[in-house]
C-alpha cells in the first residue's frame, strides 16, 4: 500500500501543507481561515504523510507527543483569557499591541488565543490518528 | 489585611521548599506564621479599644458586589486572635507531634489553608467573599479529618463532615443571596440597617432557615451535630484547632454577626434557643459515657456550642456578652485539654480513659495543664470559665417568660459538663496507676510551652479579667448592641448565679465519685436507631449511591446507539413537542407553501444537481453492504455540504468542513481495521424503530428550517453589531473568525477543551489499555 507516487508527492507537500496552515491560521483574522482550519490541515498533512510512510517515520518528524502539542495548545488559549487581568481588565478582555506586526498582522490576545486552538486541535487530531495507528501495528 | 490573609495561602504553597531546606527546624520556622499574625492582629488592639473599625477593600468582582472587604471590629478582632494565638500554639505542637510522621509537610499545607481561611471568615465583611472562606474552611477541615486515609474510618469521617459542613454552606448561600436582594448589600456591616424590612419580608423565615442551616452544620448543632464526634480521627492537634477552638466557632460566630440582621424575633429564638438548648443537654448527656479522651472532649465541645447557640437565641445585651466571655473562655480550656489529650496518647499510647490513671507521677508539666484547664471548663472560681458560667446563669435566669426551662437545662448540662471536664482533664492523672506502655516520659517543650500558656492565661484572664480581657470583650459586645456595656468580675455578690454555681459543683462531684454506676445507667437506656442523626445521614447517602446506580445503569448502558436514541428521541420529544404546540397545523402548512413557492423562484441547475448527488449518495450509505463503501459516500455527502456553503458565501465553514471530511475518512480507515468483519446485527423490529426515528428528527428540523425561513423574524441586532464593532473592537475584517476568538471566545474554550478530552479518553483507553496488558 505504500505507492512511491504518494510518497514522493508527500515529500514535498508536507513542508507546503505546514506553511498553508500556519498561514491560514494568521490570515484568519481578516480573511477566510483561522487557528481551526489551520490545525486542521497541518494534521491533515502529517496525516498524509503517516499514510506514506509509516508511524515510525513520522515520529522522527513530528517528534514532540501530540497529547503534549495538545496540553500546550490548550495553555496557550487559556493563557491568553486569563492575560487581561494582569492589565486591571476583565477575563478575555481583547488585549492588542498597537503596531501591526509583520507577517502576523494586527496582534493581540486573541491572536494568542487562536495560535493556541491551532495547537490544541493539532494535538487532538494527532494524538487519536497515533493512537489509532498503534493500536493497528 | 487581605495579606494578612493571604499569608497562609503563600505559606501553604513553600511548605514543602521549607521542609527540603531543614526537616528539624521547619516546623518551628512555620510557627513564625501564626505568631506574626497574632502579633499583627494585637497591633490594632489600641485602636478598637478606642471604638475604631478598620475596614481595608480590595475589589474582586465590583459588577457582582463580590469584592474582598475586610472590617476589624472588637469581636472580628477578637476571634482573628484567637484563630492566630491559638494556631502559633498549635503549629508548635504539631512540629514534635507529627515529627517522625512521613506526612507532616501535607499537615502544614492544609493548616495553614485553614488558617487563612478562618480568618479570612472573621474579618470578612463581604458575605460573599465570607462564603468562599467558609467553604475554603470546610475543604481543609476534610483534607485534616482524613490525614490518616489509609483508614476507611477516617476517609467516611472525612467525608461525612465535608458533606454535611459544605452542604450547609450551599444553604448559607442561598441565604445570603435572597438578603443581598432584599437589603441590595453584601456587606454585614450595612445589612443591619435594614433590619425591620428584613424581618418583615415574606421570605423572611426561609432566609432565615437556610442560614441555620448553613450555621448549624458548621457548629454541629443538632441534628447535624454527629459529624463532629466523628471527625476524632483527624490528628489531636487538629481537633484542638479544628474541631473545638475555631472551625466549629465559625457557626457560632456568623450567628452572632447576624443577630442584629436577623434575631429579634420569635421564630429567631425558639429556633436557636431551641435547637441549641437541646444540643447543648443531648451532648452533655452523651459525654458523660464516652472513654475515649477525645470524644469526651468532642462531645462536649457540641454542648458548648449548643449553649453559645442557645445564648444567641435569647438574643439580649446580657446573653450576647455571657455568650462572648463563654467562647472565649471555652477556646482556651478546650483547646488546651486536647492538646493534654493528645500528650496523653502521644507518650502512653491510648486514649482510653479506662486504661490509664496516676500520670502525674510521670507527666508533671501535662499535669498542670490538664488540671488548669479542666478547673477553668469546670467553672471553679478565680478561672475565667467561672466568670463565663456565672454570666451564663445571670444571663439565663434573666431571658424572660420561659427562663425556668432553660435555666433548668443549662443547669444539668453544666453539671456534666463539670464531671466531664473532670474525667478528661484530672482523672487520667490521680488514682492508680494505670498505663498500656510502661516507659511514660514528659512530652518535649514544643508541645508543652503552648498548652501551658492557654491554660495558665485561663487562670490570668480570670483573676485579672477587668483589667485584661474586659476591655476587648465589651468591643466584641459593642460590634453587636453599640451602647451596650459590661463589667467583668469574678465576684458578684451572694446572688442566685453563685448559689447555682454551688449547686453545680456539688452535683457535679458526685457523678465525678459515681462514674461507674453512671455510665452503667446510661447505657441502660436504649434509643432506637432510626432515632439517630447519624442514622440518616447513612440512609440519604446510601439511598444516593444506589439511585445514581440505577440511574446510571439506565443512561449511561455503554452502547453508543442507545445514547443517539435517547438524544434523539428527547429532541423530537421536547422541541417537537413545543412547536406543534405552539403553532397549529394550517400556517405549519402555509408556511411550507410559501417556501417551496420562494425556493422554486431562485433556485438553479446547480441546486438541482447537487440535491440529486446528495440524496442518491445517503441512499447508497443506506443500503451499502460494505463499510467502506458507507463511508466513502458519507464523504460525498460531506464534500456537497461544503459546496454548498460556498455557493452561499460562507468559505471558512467550507474549508473547515472539507479538512473534517478528510481527516474523518482517516479516522474511519483506521476505525475500520479493528472492527470484526460486517453483517448486520440488528433485527428488522430495531430497524424499523430506527428509521422511525430518523425520520422523525429529520423531518422535524426541515420543517422548522423552512418555518423559521417563512415566517420567522430575525433579530439581526446581534449580526449588525458583529458587523459594526467586528473590525473597530475585534481588530479583525472576519467576522467569523473574530466571534470565535473573541467575540465568543468562551465558547470556543470550551470546545477545545471538550476535543482535548475526547483525546485523551481516546489515548487512555487505546493506549494505557494496552500497557497494563503488557505489564
Amino acid at each position: 500500500m505504500r505507492s512511491i507516487i504518494l510518497r514522493t508527492m508527500t515529500m514535498y507537500l508536507l513542508p507546503l501543507l505546514l506553511i498553508f496552515s500556519v498561514f491560514l491560521l494568521f490570515r484568519g483574522h481578516n480573511h477566510p481561515g483561522g487557528g481551526f482550519v489551520g490545525g486542521l490541515v497541518a494534521s491533515a498533512a502529517y496525516s498524509l504523510y503517516l499514510l506514506g510512510f509509516g508511524i515510525d517515520k513520522v515520529k522522527t518528524i513530528f517528534r514532540a507527543q501530540p497529547i503534549k502539542v495538545l496540553a500546550f495548545g490548550l495553555f496557550l488559549a487559556a493563557s491568553s483569557l486569563v492575560f487581561p487581568i494582569f492589565f486591571g481588565k476583565p477575563l478575555m478582555t481583547g488585549v492588542w499591541y498597537e503596531h501591526k506586526l509583520p507577517i502576523v498582522g494586527s496582534f493581540g490576545t486573541p491572536t494568542v488565543f487562536d495560535t493556541g486552538v491551532y495547537f490544541t486541535v493539532l494535538g487532538v487530531t494527532l494524538s487519536i490518528i497515533f493512537t489509532l495507528f498503534e493500536d493497528k501495528e | 489585611m487581605f495579606l494578612a490573609v493571604l499569608s497562609g495561602f503563600i505559606v501553604a504553597c513553600i511548605v514543602p521548599l521549607i521542609f527540603k531546606l531543614n526537616r528539624k527546624v521547619a516546623g518551628a520556622l512555620l510557627s513564625v506564621l501564626p505568631l506574626s499574625l497574632f502579633i499583627y492582629y494585637l497591633q490594632f488592639i489600641p485602636n478598637v479599644l478606642a471604638g475604631e473599625k478598620i475596614y481595608a477593600t480590595f475589589y474582586w468582582i465590583p459588577f457582582l458586589k463580590i469584592n474582598l472587604n475586610f472590617l476589624i471590629d472588637g469581636l472580628n478582632l477578637l476571634f482573628a486572635l484567637i484563630i492566630s494565638g491559638i494556631g502559633f500554639v498549635v503549629y508548635l505542637y504539631a512540629s514534635a507531634y507529627l515529627a517522625k510522621s512521613e506526612k507532616i509537610v501535607p499537615f502544614y499545607i492544609y493548616i495553614s489553608i485553614f488558617m487563612a481561611s478562618m480568618l479570612g471568615v472573621v474579618t470578612c465583611d463581604n458575605t460573599l467573599a465570607l462564603f468562599v472562606f467558609w467553604e475554603l474552611t470546610s475543604i481543609s477541615s476534610f483534607l485534616l479529618i482524613g490525614f490518616n486515609h489509609e483508614q476507611e474510618r477516617s476517609r467516611y469521617a472525612a467525608l461525612q463532615s465535608l458533606l454535611v459542613t459544605a452542604g450547609g454552606g450551599l444553604a448559607l448561600l442561598a441565604s445570603v443571596i435572597m438578603l443581598g436582594q432584599i437589603t441590595g448589600t453584601y456587606e454585614i456591616s450595612q445589612m443591619s440597617d435594614s433590619h425591620s424590612n428584613i424581618i418583615s419580608n415574606l421570605l423572611y423565615p426561609s432566609i432565615l432557615i437556610l442560614f441555620l442551616i448553613g450555621t448549624f452544620t458548621k457548629s454541629a448543632q443538632f441534628p447535624f451535630h454527629f459529624w463532629l464526634p466523628n471527625a476524632m480521627e483527624a490528628p489531636t492537634p487538629v481537633s484542638a484547632y479544628l474541631h473545638s477552638a475555631t472551625m466549629v466557632k465559625a457557626g457560632v460566630f456568623l450567628m452572632i454577626k447576624f443577630l442584629p440582621i436577623l434575631g429579634g424575633t420569635d421564630l429567631w429564638m425558639w429556633l436557636l434557643g431551641g435547637f441549641g438548648g437541646w444540643t447543648m443537654l443531648m451532648a452533655s448527656s452523651m459525654a458523660l459515657k464516652q472513654t475515649d479522651l477525645k470524644r469526651l472532649l468532642a462531645y462536649s465541645t457540641v454542648s458548648v456550642l449548643g449553649t453559645l447557640t442557645m445564648l444567641i437565641g435569647l438574643g439580649g445585651e446580657k446573653a450576647v456578652s455571657a455568650m462572648i466571655v463563654y467562647l472565649f473562655a471555652h477556646s482556651l480550656y478546650k483547646g488546651a485539654l486536647f492538646l493534654t489529650a493528645g500528650i496523653i496518647d502521644h507518650e502512653t499510647g491510648t486514649r482510653d480513659i479506662r486504661n490509664i490513671g496516676e500520670l502525674r507521677k510521670y507527666l508533671p508539666i501535662t499535669t498542670i495543664i490538664g488540671v488548669l484547664a479542666a478547673l477553668s471548663g469546670m467553672g471553679i472560681i478565680p478561672f475565667i470559665g467561672f466568670i463565663g458560667k456565672e454570666m451564663l446563669y445571670e444571663a439565663t435566669l434573666q431571658s424572660g417568660v420561659y427562663s425556668p426551662l432553660f435555666i433548668t437545662i443549662t443547669v444539668i448540662s453544666a453539671i456534666n459538663i463539670f464531671a466531664v471536664m473532670a474525667y478528661s482533664g484530672i482523672l487520667p492523672f490521680f488514682g492508680e496507676f494505670k498505663s498500656p506502655s510502661e516507659h511514660v516520659a514528659e512530652a518535649p517543650f514544643q508541645m508543652t510551652s503552648g498548652p501551658v500558656a492557654l491554660a495558665l492565661l485561663g487562670l490570668v484572664f480570670g483573676v485579672f479579667a477587668s483589667s485584661t480581657v474586659d476591655g476587648i470583650t465589651n468591643k466584641s459586645l459593642q460590634s453587636i448592641f453599640p451602647l451596650a456595656s459590661h463589667h467583668l468580675a469574678l465576684f458578684h455578690g451572694f446572688n442566685l448565679p453563685l448559689l447555682l454555681s454551688l449547686l453545680t459543683i456539688a452535683i457535679g462531684l458526685v457523678l465525678i465519685a459515681k462514674r461507674k454506676p453512671l455510665v452503667s445507667f446510661i447505657e441502660k437506656i436504649r434509643i432506637p436507631e432510626y432515632f439517630f442523626p447519624s442514622k440518616w445521614y447513612d440512609y440519604i447517602f446510601n439511598g444516593t449511591l444506589d439511585f445514581a446506580e440505577i440511574q446510571t445503569k439506565f443512561l449511561q448502558n455503554g452502547h453508543l446507539r442507545y445514547y443517539i436514541f435517547t438524544i434523539l428521541a428527547l429532541f423530537i420529544l421536547l422541541v417537537g413537542g413545543s412547536f406543534f404546540g405552539f403553532n397549529t397545523s394550517e400556517s405549519i402548512l402555509n408556511s411550507i407553501a410559501i417556501s417551496i413557492e420562494r425556493s422554486l423562484n431562485g433556485i438553479d441547475i446547480y441546486d438541482i444537481s447537487m440535491l440529486i448527488t446528495v440524496l442518491i449518495a445517503s441512499v447508497f450509505a443506506l443500503l451499502s453492504q460494505g463499510r467502506l463503501s458507507a463511508i466513502a459516500s458519507m464523504g460525498i455527502v460531506g464534500a456537497l455540504i461544503s459546496l454548498i456553503y460556498i455557493i452561499y458565501g460562507a468559505p471558512d465553514l467550507a474549508m473547515t468542513q472539507l479538512s473534517i471530511e478528510t481527516l474523518s475518512v482517516i479516522l474511519f480507515v483506521l476505525v475500520l481495521y479493528k472492527l470484526p468483519r460486517f453483517f448486520i446485527h440488528s433485527k428488522l423490529k430495531t430497524r424499523i424503530r430506527d428509521l422511525v426515528i430518523a425520520l422523525a428528527f429529520g423531518s422535524l428540523f426541515s420543517m422548522i428550517i423552512i418555518f423559521v425561513s417563512a415566517y420567522g423574524k430575525y433579530d439581526n441586532g446581534l449580526s449588525e453589531y458583529f458587523a459594526q464593532t467586528s473590525y473597530l473592537i475585534g481588530h479583525g475584517k472576519n467576522i467569523v473568525n473574530v466571534i470565535l476568538v473573541d467575540f465568543r471566545g468562551f465558547d470556543t474554550m470550551g470546545e477545545i477543551t471538550v476535543l482535548s478530552i475526547a483525546a485523551v479518553g481516546v489515548y487512555s483507553l487505546l493506549r494505557l489499555r494496552k500497557q497494563g496488558e503488557e505489564q
